[in-house]
């Protein structure tokens, strides 16, 4: 061990703290590590205590870049730049206030009493974008038990089958023998079973969205905490993860957590780019791939013709739901959305309760 | 002899590169660390940046074994823990039937027998925390590779063993390293891997190395390979990565790359010696095609280009 340390302990809980302002989950088992790993690397260079807090600390590449700002702002007194000098006010996706919040202007008396006697089958198949706020809240208690799995596929998992099926058991085999004096009369099989693919969910935030986008994350935060083999992307000018933000239990919170973490909604889609990056990254692979938006894309449609026909080799099944769909007189004439077409197994609507369950149908084979 | 206990992370990187690795400063230090506090060494990163080689050149290094385990979909407990050696059980046990032992009321005897230490096949985890065959033997390197093709039963199973560094076989009792092993997961992150597993552990993202480390590590790989040329190839490579290919190459191929142009005997890199090798640098038709179109004179020219 080198170099004199003054206080360690305390330099390392203020850092985490920090950390934690910069929206990082940082649990104090991990602070504890913090504290040994500065003792043993010493705290004589800078670089020594951001390697370690790099190892220690951290445990995503998405969050380096919070790291980053955090480690220059605590430890070598760099003032963070201006933008980040509150931490930045949550921004709501732009989209309408979630139940808790309701937005400013105070809506007509009715609606309430509207939500109240309307049949659930009118709720249902009633347009996200024409639904009062009390209305969105009853759709999103009834999302929340919708759940999402994808279709069936055989797993490399092996279980013990009832009789002696598929590769044979061993160690079940053995041990009915020594029940039956060492004489095997029935050997024991076991065989794969059926397990849900993975699904991915590709969520467009951009502003064209700004009436399904809110109504869709509640489903994705739905299905992700239903879920694990689900997972999230934002989808704007890039693609962020939004898993893990969508694992808190508190949809409003989940939602924030989102809004944080994929704050880019103003600048429209860039579809080509996001496929790409998704297609990169290995998560497609097998699963089934759920891209919701309406088509409206920024980016080169070339780009996103040939994206698209990657992913569809590398998934097991691409659905595509667009809320516009439902529109009377829809055709699907955004440039994206032509591009994309081809390469879908399945083109759903998504803007109603019932049509996401239809997803959710679909999604399951 | 104990694992080696180095004094701090620039130990480590000279012990590395000793063995073939060259280490950035932020690895250095969370190999450091793995050895001193101990905990696990969890590598995430794109593929081809050298993630399962660290374990390997720690195996080298501290001479402990290394216990290597390949993961996929389905591996379970008797892939990566233990199994019974059923056949020599069965024979066994047709021995003792033979013999008449169980019929005269040894059934809890042979039983014993079957379930002991002479019948037990250990598997990477359970090889891991067990003492190490021959006195003075430094701990193992148990490399679990490739976690994220596992599933979250596996993943289930790993924190178990990793959280005490021990195995329980119901019929045998608890194994517990007395010394712990030093273990390095990898992942390609084609999925996220449980926060309850990363926690465990310390964290560290592989980049691809700088120009300056890549030229470095070529020439350490492909010995005859020359300066200039390992120069050109590693600026080459460099530029791919920032063209926005499917599939970006990573040091190995660039380490491919230099072998595939010397065995041409090329002392230079140009656009036919580059067309001729660009599969040992490019594995998807569609990136090499992208290549092609923009031109390699203009690739190989960018190559001359310092950094």
């Amino acid at each position: 061990v080198s170099g004199a340390a003054p206080d360690p302990v305390g330099a390392a809980v203020g850092f985490a703290a920090r950390l934690r302002a910069e929206g990082l989950r940082v649990p104090v088992s991990a602070v504890v590590v913090y504290v040994r790993a500065l003792a043993a690397v010493g705290l004589a260079s800078p670089s020594s205590a951001y390697w370690a807090g790099r190892a220690t600390l951290v445990s995503d590449p998405a969050d380096l870049e919070a790291y980053d700002r955090a480690f220059g702002a605590f430890w070598l007194g760099r003032p963070p730049p201006a933008r980040q000098e509150s931490p930045a006010p949550p921004v709501p996706l732009g989209l309408d206030a979630g139940p808790g919040r309701p937005p400013a202007p105070v809506p007509e008396p009715e609606p309430a009493l509207a939500v109240r006697y309307s049949p659930l089958e009118v709720l249902r198949s009633k347009d996200f974008a024409e639904c009062s706020p009390e209305e969105l809240a009853e759709c999103y208690r009834l999302m929340a038990r919708v759940r999402l799995g994808g279709a069936l596929r055989k797993s490399r998992r092996l279980r013990a089958s009832p009789r002696a099926r598929g590769r044979p058991d061993g160690r079940a085999t053995v041990r009915r023998a020594l029940r039956t004096g060492g004489e095997v009369l029935e050997p024991a099989g076991r065989r794969r079973h059926l397990t849900p693919r993975r699904v991915v969910l590709v969520l467009d935030v951009s502003g064209s969205m700004d009436p399904y986008a809110r109504a869709l994350l509640r489903f994705a935060h739905a299905a992700v905490s239903g879920r694990s083999r689900v997972q999230a992307f934002a989808l704007g000018t890039r693609l962020t993860a939004i898993t893990r933000q969508l694992g808190w239990r508190d949809p409003d919170a989940a939602l924030q957590r989102v809004a944080q973490a994929a704050p880019d909604r103003a600048g429209g889609t860039r579809l080509g780019e996001g496929i790409a990056r998704l297609n990169r990254m290995g998560a497609p692979r097998g699963a089934v791939v759920v891209v919701a938006s309406d088509g409206w894309d920024r980016g080169d449609p070339d780009l996103l013709d040939r994206e698209m026909a990657r992913l569809h080799r590398l998934a097991h099944r691409v659905v595509w739901v667009n809320p516009l769909r439902a529109t009377p007189g829809y055709a699907p004439l955004a440039r994206g959305m032509a591009a994309a077409l081809p390469h879908v197994d399945h083109f759903v609507d998504g803007h109603s309760l019932s049509s996401l369950e239809h997803l959710a149908e679909v999604v399951a084979g | 002899v104990r694992a080696p206990a180095p004094s701090g992370p620039a130990e480590v990187r000279a012990a590395l590169e000793r063995h073939g690795y060259l280490a950035d400063e932020g690895l250095a230090t969370a190999v450091f660390l793995a050895l001193a506090l101990p905990r696990p060494l969890f590598l995430e990163g794109e593929a081809g940046v050298g993630k399962t080689e660290v374990a390997k050149v720690l195996a080298a290094w501290t001479g402990g074994e290394l216990l290597r385990l390949q993961c996929y979909e389905g591996i379970d407990q008797s892939q990566a823990v233990y199994e019974w050696d059923y056949s020599r059980q069965l024979l066994h046990l047709r021995a003792a039937e033979a013999t008449g032992a169980l019929s005269r009321g040894g059934g809890a005897a042979v039983e014993d027998e079957l379930y002991s230490e002479r019948f037990l096949v250990r598997r990477p985890l359970l090889r891991a925390v067990s003492p190490p065959e021959g006195p003075g033997q430094s701990p193992p390197v148990l490399l679990v590779d490739e976690v994220d093709r596992a599933d979250d039963e596996f993943e289930a199973m790993l924190l178990e063993v990793l959280s005490d560094y021990a195995v329980t076989v119901p019929e045998l009792g608890t194994f517990r390293a007395e010394v712990p092993p030093v273990v390095v997961i990898t992942s390609n992150r084609t999925r996220d891997v449980a926060d309850a597993l990363k926690r465990r552990c310390l964290y560290h993202w592989v980049e691809h190395p700088d120009f300056d480390r890549e030229v470095r590590i070529v020439k350490l790989r492909a010995p005859g390979v020359g300066d200039a040329l390992a120069r050109q190839v590693a600026a080459a490579a460099a530029r791919l990565r920032r063209s926005g290919l499917y599939k970006p190459p990573g040091v190995a191929e660039t380490v491919d790359w230099a072998q595939a142009l010397v065995a041409l005997g090329c002392q230079r890199l140009d656009a036919q010696a580059a067309g001729a090798t660009l599969g040992s640098v490019l594995k998807y038709r569609e990136d090499a095609e992208r290549v092609r179109a923009g031109g390699l004179e203009e690739l190989v020219r960018s190559a001359e280009a310092p950094g």
